[in-house]
């Protein structure tokens, strides 16, 4: 509280990103976990609600004749503009914000603060819904060449590691040991994910201190007793996922990578996955395009190539193809490494589960996944999104490309998913919104040190009790497609990366596709089930009926019939009725953006009301939008009218008579 | 003409490929007047493989040794290979297929043959669109009429018999209206647009010259218009090219409509591209995305220097123009450029599936591609001529039809639940203005039309499509009726390659199909429930 120096300023403007000259008139508040502005219309009162936590960049602009400018950007690429009249309250805003978004301790953040008014019992049991022990089980572990190794008890070897790990058998704690000396952090090759239809594995390690020349004789046998874990297969693959240009410069540092001559039976493999720095740059790049005003074809498609960011999500996938495509079609396990083993490794070892496993594919196996992959290999959540305040270099989008890559395979794969893209979105937000105490921290130990699962509650619990909205009704368990491991074309696809205007431009409603089918499917979907139950209904009253009237032929039974449609179809058309800006760089009709300022709405998260704490509210919320930007942006006059060459065109004047 | 005269051979052993998911085809190989068959004997099945050769649009030969292969890259952008027994048999079975496939002779061509089972030669011809039309807008107002000024097609060749012009404007006037207007488009009625009282009018340039003629009976034409409409409606001129080309365009005798000559009528300039460089933009766009070694470094950079992705966010922006300018500023437009045939019409097309609801229904976007295509003189036979392989020297062709079918198909991305018809619909449309067994798309006009008498001696495309067992390909699953209008937004973003067109052959659909399969499912299972209630199982 401190550090607000100004808990409300009067008569400030939020400017509508898309038409400038349509801002909404309002009050603005700090509270201590959100930036809230209330708009002055007295009927609607439209409330926008901003995270502090969700603030990535506070920019003061130059001062005009009707204020000072504030631009804040989110980190779940939302983009507010206000213009406070005063300079003094627009300093005092920039100022405490500054503060409030890098908070330096952890009980500063939002997940201490929120309550969803559920008892003590209620929030254990959220955070019991994933168990990662259960999740080892399902992949037929322990077994007879893997066992879960204790070595890690009290972050002994490893302060990133989790304590539950599972290992080969034959590796003692001397070789884990050794081998953890031999491995940047100590992060020794643990195993990610176990395919138990033919003994492969999926594991995981950082770097070899592996220098110039230096050997580790543990770290050796450890890869050995890996490879033989594998009965089937006389070799492992070792992938390094960084360009091999970068893994050589570490051996500089005395790190590096395994030479193939000192470990017998592996086969080695760079796949160039840019480093943190790189894909920083690169979202950065990708994030100016998407901000441009009414780019043409050409501004859009150049600056996102020159972006590289789907390059880098084609990489990513890659790797996630090469490992899959090893454990699966040949049989070898792949030890998986980049340099301190919590970024890339995450990333490749999760697509590859994906790829191989169906079960990660549906919901509750998705959030398996991160909680295995991500949460509990230490990927360092807090330093990657910045959640406290930090060194700016060590921020990345890691997750998101991650979530980026998801996202890309349901657009290929439209029925291989349980669930949709809401549950991604949704999961992206969470993850810097500091909401629940799932990302906290930057390893197992920390959030064990904090105490979190005793003063946090779990985004699982929340996503999972809400599950109906983030479900994917073309989802197929039964399909073959959908079953076993996805089958990515052979053919390199580079149509199939796509621009992700959904995460990118999100809350830009009009670029959106104005309507869902998955909610259009999900709402036909629960009236057929309604209309079956009601079915089973009658025709058990019905046979009763007729037993106990044998005689009587004449049974009436009267459909109540719901009202079809009217439920979903009159909601999804409202949200169509406003066009956008078509006349280019004339500012002759009014601009685009029906709903802009509804995302914002959407952003409440109210103590008091847990459902409202979605990222976005239902997808119909936007509905009166429509009609209320009608008003605002009835088009006026034809001094509006686009270009017209009238001043040069003279010939009328001497425009001869044609007698036809 | 014979066409056994074309055949340098009647049939040889060969093996078919198809690309990467489908199997190899083995079996003979014969050439007929209108079709490839490859037949793979008497035990297996399916029984007989057969390609028109109509929809070739290049062929490529190559021998080795004692057999031969040909490519042949077909219109609908499939591209097959053939392997062929013996090095004669392989260049005769070429030359035949690239004598027949390029015949020009409208009245020999299959459509002429095709008698299918089941369909009545006649059927779905019935579409008279002008007339149809015509009573609709009649039931809204009464400014306009119905003429058949153009009877005999000798004001304008290019227009159907009848057409829908003010009531105030007698066909003498339009006589003369014709003869100041390229082509003798004079500007007739596209579209009404009920709720706001405004129309949307097409026509091509007028005659300006040199000297800037005008033309009274031209200007009280478009004086009516406005007169004809709400009360104190303005106009809007839409001129498809840039101002140079329109200024440029007088010194051949066309040009714009003067200002001082049209009062209350605005010109808009949107220029659009059109003949060459966009079939060049499509040939490129086809090139890339046929590319296996595209890496990803390059692709987005490649598909910006083919510019269809350009062309389809400026063809959208300028229909939006319009139909915002008709719905929100409540004024008329008329929409032109050169001959008024290609970009004019995608422009008032697209305008009206934007507005009307009706023309977003199966039948009515039949209608529309009948009234606004079809009939309103979009050359199809010249423009369709050649698909994106030929390496012919283009002259008329340009994809302005795929175009349009490009902008309607984003137009359904961003509305998936307000068009009534699905892809399928649309790449059939596609399929068939390039090459088919049906009639509908023959000649350039239809004058033309009525000449070879393609009502009465071929079948009518819409009979084909409208059949019962097509249209779970055909119909979209998903479609509620929208009253309102549809605005699509043409931010780049909002905007993609159609996938299902461009990569159909190259990048096997499968999962996409099994997602629409699964859609049908939901949808027509509750049918299914629909159908079973126990109303009278008593």
């Amino acid at each position: 509280m401190e550090h607000i120096r100004t808990p409300k300023v009067e008569n400030v403007r939020l400017v509508d990103r898309v038409s400038p000259k349509k801002a909404a008139l309002g009050t603005l508040y700090l509270t201590a976990t959100h930036v809230i502005f209330v708009e002055n219309t007295p009927d609607t009162r439209k409330e926008t609600w901003i995270l502090h936590s969700q603030i990535s960049t506070i920019e003061k602009q130059a001062t005009t004749v009707t204020g000072c400018p504030l631009l804040i950007r989110c980190k779940n690429f939302q983009i507010i503009q206000l213009i406070i009249p005063q300079e003094r309250d627009c300093h005092d805003v920039y100022i405490s914000l500054i503060r409030l978004a890098r908070p330096v301790k952890y009980e500063e953040l939002y997940c201490f603060s929120f309550n969803p008014m559920l008892d003590k019992e209620e929030r254990e049991q959220g955070w019991m819904l994933i168990d990662l022990s259960e999740e080892y089980k399902r992949m037929g572990l322990p077994n007879n060449y893997w066992q879960l190794s204790d070595v890690n008890r009290d972050y002994r070897v490893c302060d990133s590691y989790p304590t539950e790990l599972y290992v080969p058998k034959s590796a003692t704690a001397h070789i884990i040991v050794g081998s953890s000396k031999f491995r940047s952090r100590r992060r020794f090759p643990a195993l990610s994910y176990y395919y138990k239809e033919n003994h492969a594995s999926i594991c995981r390690s950082s770097q070899p201190l592996s220098g110039f020349s230096a050997r580790c004789l543990e770290d050796e046998q450890m890869l050995q007793v890996i490879r033989k874990a594998n009965p089937g297969s006389d070799f492992i693959y070792v992938v390094d996922t960084r360009p091999k240009l970068n893994a050589m410069a570490n051996r500089a540092a005395g790190k590096g990578y395994e030479n193939e001559d000192n470990y017998s039976n592996i086969k080695f493999q760079f796949i160039g996955i840019e480093n943190i720095h790189v894909m920083r740059n690169s979202l950065q790049k990708m994030l100016e395009v998407c901000e441009l005003k009414s780019p043409s074809m050409s501004d859009f498609l150049w600056g996102l190539e020159n972006s590289g960011w789907l390059r880098h999500i084609k990489a990513i996938m890659d790797a996630g193809i090469f490992i899959a495509k090893a454990v699966a079609e040949e049989g070898a396990s792949v030890l998986v490494h980049c340099s301190d083993g919590w970024d890339r490794t995450a990333q490749v070892c999760s697509v590859a589960s994906l790829l191989l496993d169906p079960h990660y594919r549906t919901l509750r196996g998705f959030m398996v996944l991160i909680e295995k992959d991500w949460i509990s290999f230490g990927h360092k959540f807090n330093h990657r999104y910045g959640n406290l305040d930090g060194d700016p270099k060590e921020i990345s989008p890691v997750i998101d490309q991650f979530i980026e890559c998801v996202w890309q395979l349901m657009e290929q794969f439209p029925c291989a998913f349980e669930f949709n893209e809401r549950f991604l979105i949704h999961i992206q937000h969470h993850i810097y919104s500091c909401q629940f105490g799932n990302f906290l921290c930057n390893s197992q130990k920390e959030r064990r040190e904090l105490k979190i699962q005793e003063r946090t509650y779990s985004l699982w619990a929340h996503l999972w009790k809400n599950r109906a909205d983030y479900l994917n009704p073309l989802f197929r368990a039964d399909h073959s497609q959908t079953q076993g491991s996805l089958h990515l074309p052979t053919t390199p696809c580079n149509f199939t990366y796509k621009f992700w205007s959904g995460m990118y431009n999100r809350f830009e409603k009009g670029m959106q596709p104005r309507q869902s089918v998955t909610d259009y499917l999900m709402a036909v979907k629960e009236e057929t089930q309604q209309l079956e139950e009601e079915l089973e209904a009658l025709v058990e009253r019905l046979e009763k009926i007729q037993k106990v009237q044998l005689n009587d032929t004449k049974v009436k039974s009267k459909q109540s019939e719901p009202s079809r449609h009217s439920g979903f179809s009159t909601s999804d058309n409202s949200t169509a009725n406003t066009p956008q800006d078509y006349s280019g760089n004339m500012k002759s009709f009014p601009s685009r953006s029906p709903s802009q300022g509804d995302e914002d709405s959407a952003l409440i998260l109210t103590q008091d009301n847990l459902k409202s704490s979605d990222p976005d509210l239902s997808a119909n919320s936007d509905q009166e939008s429509g009609v209320e930007d009608l008003s605002c942006r009835s088009p006026s006059g034809g001094e509006h009218a686009p270009s017209e060459d009238s001043g040069k065109d003279r010939d009328s004047d001497e425009a001869v008579f044609l007698t036809a | 003409m014979e066409f056994s005269e074309l055949i340098r051979t009647g049939r040889a052993q060969a093996q078919l490929l198809r690309g990467p998911e489908a199997p190899p085809l083995r079996g003979t190989l014969c050439v007929t007047g209108h079709h490839l068959l490859l037949s793979p004997g008497p035990q297996s099945t399916p029984d007989l493989w057969l390609l028109l050769l109509r929809s070739v649009d290049s062929i490529e030969k190559r021998v080795a040794g004692d057999s031969g292969t040909i490519i042949l890259r077909c219109k609908d952008l499939r591209v097959l290979q053939l392997e062929i027994e013996g090095v004669e048999a392989t260049l005769d079975i070429a030359r035949s297929i690239e004598a027949l496939s390029s015949l020009e002779s409208v009245i020999t061509s299959f459509p002429f043959f095709y008698r299918p089972k089941g369909l009545r030669l006649g059927d779905a011809w019935h579409f008279l669109p002008p007339e149809r039309y015509y009573k609709r807008v009649a039931r809204e107002t009464d400014a306009w009429r119905l003429s058949e000024v153009n009877e005999d097609f000798s004001l304008c060749p290019s227009y159907p018999r009848a057409v829908i012009v003010p009531r105030a404007v007698d066909d003498d006037a339009l006589a003369r209206s014709a003869r100041f207007r390229q082509g003798g488009r004079f500007p007739v009625l596209s579209y009404h647009h009920a709720p706001s009282g405004t129309v949307l009018l097409r026509s091509s340039q007028p005659l300006t010259g040199p000297q800037k003629r005008r033309c009274a009976e031209d200007e009280e034409l478009l004086r009516a218009v406005l007169a004809g409409a709400r009360p104190g409606a303005r106009g809007f001129i839409l001129d498809t090219r840039s101002a140079q080309a329109a200024k440029q365009a007088r010194m051949t005798g066309g040009g714009t409509e003067a200002k001082a000559a049209y009062p209350h009528w605005k010109r808009l300039h949107r220029p659009l591209e059109r003949g060459r460089p966009l079939q060049e933009s499509f040939v490129r766009l086809v090139e890339a995305c046929g590319d296996p070694e595209q890496s990803m470094d390059r692709w987005l950079s490649r598909l910006e220097g083919c510019r269809w992705l350009a062309h389809v966010k400026e063809a959208l922006s300028t229909a939006c123009l319009v139909a915002q300018a008709m719905e929100r500023e409540g004024a008329c437009i008329l929409v032109h450029g050169a001959e008024g045939t290609d970009s004019t019409l995608l422009v008032t097309s697209l305008a009206q599936l934007i507005l009307d609801p009706m023309s977003r229904t199966m039948a009515g976007f039949q209608e529309l591609i009948e009234r606004e295509w079809i009939q309103a003189g979009h050359p199809f036979q010249l423009r369709c001529a050649h698909s994106a392989f030929s390496h012919a020297r283009p002259k008329h062709e340009a994809p302005t039809f795929l175009l349009f079918l490009d902008c309607v198909w984003q137009l359904g991305r961003q509305f998936p639940l307000s068009l009534e018809f699905g892809e399928g619909l649309l790449l059939a449309l596609f399929e068939h203005a390039y090459a088919s067994p049906f009639g509908t798309f023959l000649c350039n006009s239809e004058k033309e039309r009525c000449l070879c008498e393609v009502r009465t001696r071929t079948h009518s495309l819409w009979s084909g499509l409208n059949q019962p067992k097509e249209q779970r390909k055909l119909r979209n699953p998903l479609y509620v009726l929208n009253p309102l209008a549809i605005w699509p937004s043409v931010e780049p973003q909002s905007l993609r390659l159609w996938q299902g067109l461009f990569l159909r052959w190259t990048h096997p659909p499968e999962p996409a199909e099994v997602a629409w399969e699964k859609v049908w499912q939901i949808v027509t299972g509750r049918e299914e429930t629909e159908g079973s209630q126990p109303t009278a199982s008593a």
